[in-house]
């Protein structure tokens, strides 16, 4: 008896496949070394004699996915020490950049409450005490403690103060027109195409479907991109690494426990401004003592001022933006902003276990590249300079196979790009910082002196732990809170948010001390007009949602519901039956539901769309 | 005869409209504050006209898209990596000076010279396409110029839609006053159509036509040739954005009836 073939979406939608030689997901830093070095090495002698094998007689064909709809829309304003950078481009010209501009004065400073609303610690209290006391004699002003001395491991005196996404733009138009490598933005990539242990390359996501995936009008499955080698340089939180991850695992001993939401704002300087561009300040201390923020002056009066909110802040209704507004509003801060003007807004997830949360960077058919690869710096806080020195890394050992006509297997990658980068000053310093955080778990304090132990002990001392998983390192609110509101009280607040669907995060913030933020429409905007006048965020139509709950039920069961109080974009709320809904309109892609569900309950797939601005 | 035409778009480019715009006075003009630095997109009529293009050139075979733009090249560069991946075509590239700002008619001309310069281009066969207010950011007479140029006396503006009969023919419908549309007939090309949206949705990302257009857009860019717009034909007495009215309010235990209807009134009042 013959059984009659079940229709399949693949041969009612046929896929289209192409076949190039060296297929890249996502465009960084990372991604812009890669290419860079990529394609120098192929306008040299030896480089120009390189064939593609996919299309004789052409040179190798490069091509490179981003998700997001412009190589511009980055979300970072850094300071970087560009040291890698600087050796790709020896006579860097800062003005060539737009907001780029070298550092000029570097201060960090430990910021004091001046609401008394943060939770402190009694040590830290004490200190608070002292300072304030002391405050005549010491380099104390507007509740802020300017430190006589920062560590030399932390500093970026040399460095440069610029936005990712101008650079981004800049390396990306300087590739494109090489005419050697294609790159592709608002192409978002849905997995590598794994066959037999090894990648062969990647699959890009399906369009013209409904928000469950379920083909509509105008379907248009995804095409397989068929490739020798696959780079991913999709970030932390990208679906290609995330599957490879999955797939072939992770190297013993690593994980990525420790993450922190970055969030930022670009602000047109009121004027007069007597922040001189390549002004750098490094702070903790508030609005949370365990959150680290930033400000650094661009040119032309505009600045990125951010925060960082880690995962080992105990504290579910962990509401970066709320915080954000607090923290711009410190009164050292204040001062130079108010008056300001939003330009732009952003935010990302950062990977923050460093070396340890290095996956496998090579295997048969792909390497990893950048901050997904585990490159980030926790203790000098850099990530840019190592994610462009990877990709150039990998550039290397590519053109060095290439050349000697070898295949991407894991171990000739291994020999030529891994090698390379155990070799390289990333590897040495990333040693150095792999246990620098961990006295993080055990107290702010704790933290500090975990971090000057290690710097200035080359890494040698150290605070031992292991972390928990990220969502699980967030306590309830009843333990956060016990010093200001009492159990009964965190039930009434929650049952009020939830009866008049109210964000409880921000209802819990407001009953113990925080202030309620005044609205000037300009600076201080709500958290949606954030998404629509800074980010301006956007959701191209057809594409399926990439947040998705796995099981509903735990979901249902969940309280506290941090990926809700998480959620940079407010895209994920509290929905109906307990359930979170999801608006892939308001999603900024900063990856923080991943890791902050503490059942690891949510999907989070490749998509198009988000930010928009490319002031960042 | 065939039914076989050679579409030229005439597209300009703009800075993307979600970015913060700003006009300044600068020392060769009025300018966009920081206008490098922003992303560029097509125009959105002229992205209707060159989606319109493809379409009426897919149904009729041995038809050609030319997409023209004069931008600075490393904008153009920029474009073409989004609106490469949407519809084939080839691109005629003119290196000039970005802005909304310049003189219609040396665009035009410009535009023009470009246009006689194609290749294998049949005048015969050529229907020119643009947006309706396109080529030269909204000083809206620039298609025009750039058909007198060419000595095309057939030109439609505000055209919604294109139907070609079997004769060669085709009807337009052009929009007019009161939200209704002139129809015309035109026998044959030449004829230019200033488009106004269209009716085709954006077409989705297609990397296969990505990779197409991109032979030959790379080799087209780095042949592109400068041409010098004279800035100080025109002296502009004043400039400034169009007036956004913005309200934000935080409204609780307001039903969506009571906000729809307010939403309507507050329309309705202008």
């Amino acid at each position: 008896m013959s059984v009659e073939p079940q229709p399949t979406l693949d041969n009612v939608f046929p896929r289209q496949e192409i076949a190039v030689d060296i297929a890249c997901v996502g465009f960084g830093p990372a991604m812009g070394g890669f290419l860079t070095t990529l394609t120098n090495g192929f306008t040299t002698e030896a480089g120009s004699a390189l064939q593609s094998t996919v299309s004789p007689g052409m040179p190798p064909q490069v091509i490179c996915y981003e998700r997001a709809d412009d190589i511009g829309f980055g979300v970072s304003g850094v300071v970087t020490r560009a040291r890698g950078i600087r050796k790709a481009f020896p006579d860097l010209d800062c003005s060539q950049i737009p907001m780029a501009v070298p550092v000029k004065h570097e201060k960090l400073l430990y910021l004091l409450d001046p609401l008394g609303a943060s939770r402190r610690s009694r040590t830290l209290r004490l200190a608070d005490l002292a300072i304030r006391a002391l405050g005549r004699i010491l380099p104390f002003e507007q509740h802020a403690l300017e430190l006589p001395y920062i560590p030399p491991f932390m500093r970026k005196h040399d460095g440069i103060v610029m936005s990712i996404g101008q650079f981004n733009q800049w390396i990306g138009s300087q590739l494109m027109s090489t005419g050697l490598v294609q790159i592709w933005p608002a192409m978002p990539v849905s997995e590598p195409l794994i066959e037999r242990q090894a990648v062969v390359g990647i699959r890009l996501a399906d369009q013209g479907v409904d928000k469950t995936g379920e083909p509509q009008a105008g379907f248009m499955p995804g095409m397989d991109v068929r490739a020798q080698l696959t780079v991913v340089g999709d970030g932390p939180v990208g679906a290609v690494g995330r599957a490879i991850d999955r797939k072939f695992g992770m190297p013993e001993g690593h994980s990525r426990n420790d993450w922190a939401v970055g969030m930022k704002m670009v602000i047109e300087l009121p004027e007069p401004s007597s922040l001189d561009p390549g002004t750098v300040l490094h702070t903790f201390g508030f609005p949370e003592p365990e959150i680290f923020g930033f400000l650094y002056v661009h040119p032309d009066r505009l600045a990125s001022v951010g925060i960082f909110v880690p995962s080992w802040l105990p504290n579910c209704s962990r509401t970066a933006y709320r915080y954000l507004q607090h923290y711009i509003q410190h009164p050292y801060l204040w001062r130079h902003l108010n008056g300001g003007t939003l330009r732009s807004w952003g935010a990302k997830s950062l990977q923050e276990s460093g070396r340890r949360g290095e996956p496998l960077l090579a295997g048969d058919g792909f390497a990893r590249i950048g901050e997904g690869s585990g490159s980030t710096n926790v203790l000098t806080g850099s990530g840019v300079d190592e994610a462009w020195t990877t990709g150039t890394l990998l550039a290397e050992g590519v053109l060095e196979l290439l050349r000697e006509g070898k295949p991407f297997t894991r171990g000739n990658l291994e020999s030529a790009y891994v090698g390379r980068r155990r070799k390289s000053w990333i590897d040495r310093e990333s040693q150095i910082a792999e246990d620098a955080r961990n006295g993080f778990h055990h107290g702010v304090i704790a933290g500090l002196l975990g971090m000057a132990l290690a710097g200035f002990s080359r890494g040698r001392f150290s605070f031992a732990h292991n972390p928990q998983l990220a969502g699980q390192q967030i306590g309830p609110p009843e333990l956060f809170y016990e010093r200001r509101l009492s159990p009964d009280q965190i039930a009434e607040i929650r049952n009020r948010a939830e009866i008049n669907n109210m964000p409880f995060h921000d209802a819990l913030m407001s009953a113990s001390g925080w202030p309620e933020i005044q609205h000037d429409g300009q600076l201080l905007i709500t958290h949606q007009d954030a998404l629509l006048m800074g980010g301006k965020v956007q959701a191209p139509l057809g594409y399926a949602d990439h947040v998705r709950f796995i099981n509903p039920e735990l979901c249902r069961q969940c309280i506290d519901k941090t990926c809700v109080s998480m959620c940079s974009g407010q895209a994920i709320t509290r929905g109906g039956n307990a359930i979170p809904g999801f608006d892939r309109e308001k999603c900024v892609y900063c990856g923080a539901c991943l890791w902050n569900c503490p059942q690891a309950n949510v999907e989070f797939h490749a998509g198009a769309g988000g930010l928009h601005s490319a002031e960042n | 005869m065939s039914n076989l035409f050679h579409i030229v778009v005439c597209a300009s480019v703009v800075p993307d409209p979600l970015q913060t715009l700003e006009p300044i006075n600068g020392p060769t003009g009025p300018s966009l504050k920081n206008e490098m630095m922003l992303p560029a997109v097509l125009d959105p009529w002229a992205a209707h006209a060159l989606y319109e293009a493809a379409n009426l050139a897919a149904h009729y075979p041995g038809s050609k898209v030319w997409l023209v733009s004069l931008a600075l090249k490393a904008k153009l560069q920029q474009v073409m990596m989004t609106i490469s991946q949407k519809v084939p075509f080839e691109l005629v590239p003119i290196d000039g000076p970005l802005g909304g700002f310049t003189d219609a008619h040396q665009v035009a001309a410009a535009i023009a010279t470009a246009i006689e310069a194609i290749p294998g281009l049949d005048r015969s066969r050529l229907l020119l396409f643009g947006g309706w207010e396109s080529a030269s950011r909204g000083a809206g007479v620039t298609m025009q110029i750039v058909g007198e140029r060419l000595g095309i006396t057939e030109q439609f503006q505000g055209v919604d839609q294109i139907s070609v009969n079997a004769d060669g023919s085709f009807e337009i419908m052009e929009r007019i006053e009161g939200g209704r549309h002139l129809v015309s007939t035109c026998t044959a090309p030449p004829a230019v159509l200033g488009w106004a949206t269209g009716s085709l949705p954006e077409p989705r990302n297609n990397p296969q036509v990505g990779m197409a257009n991109m032979r030959t857009v790379m080799p087209a860019l780095q042949r592109a040739k400068p041409v010098q717009i004279a800035t100080d034909s025109l002296r502009y007495v004043s400039v400034s954005l169009p007036k956004q009215q913005r309200e934000t309010r935080i409204v609780k235990d307001m039903s969506p009836e009571e906000i729809a209807r307010e939403i309507a009134d507050w329309i309705t009042a202008d």
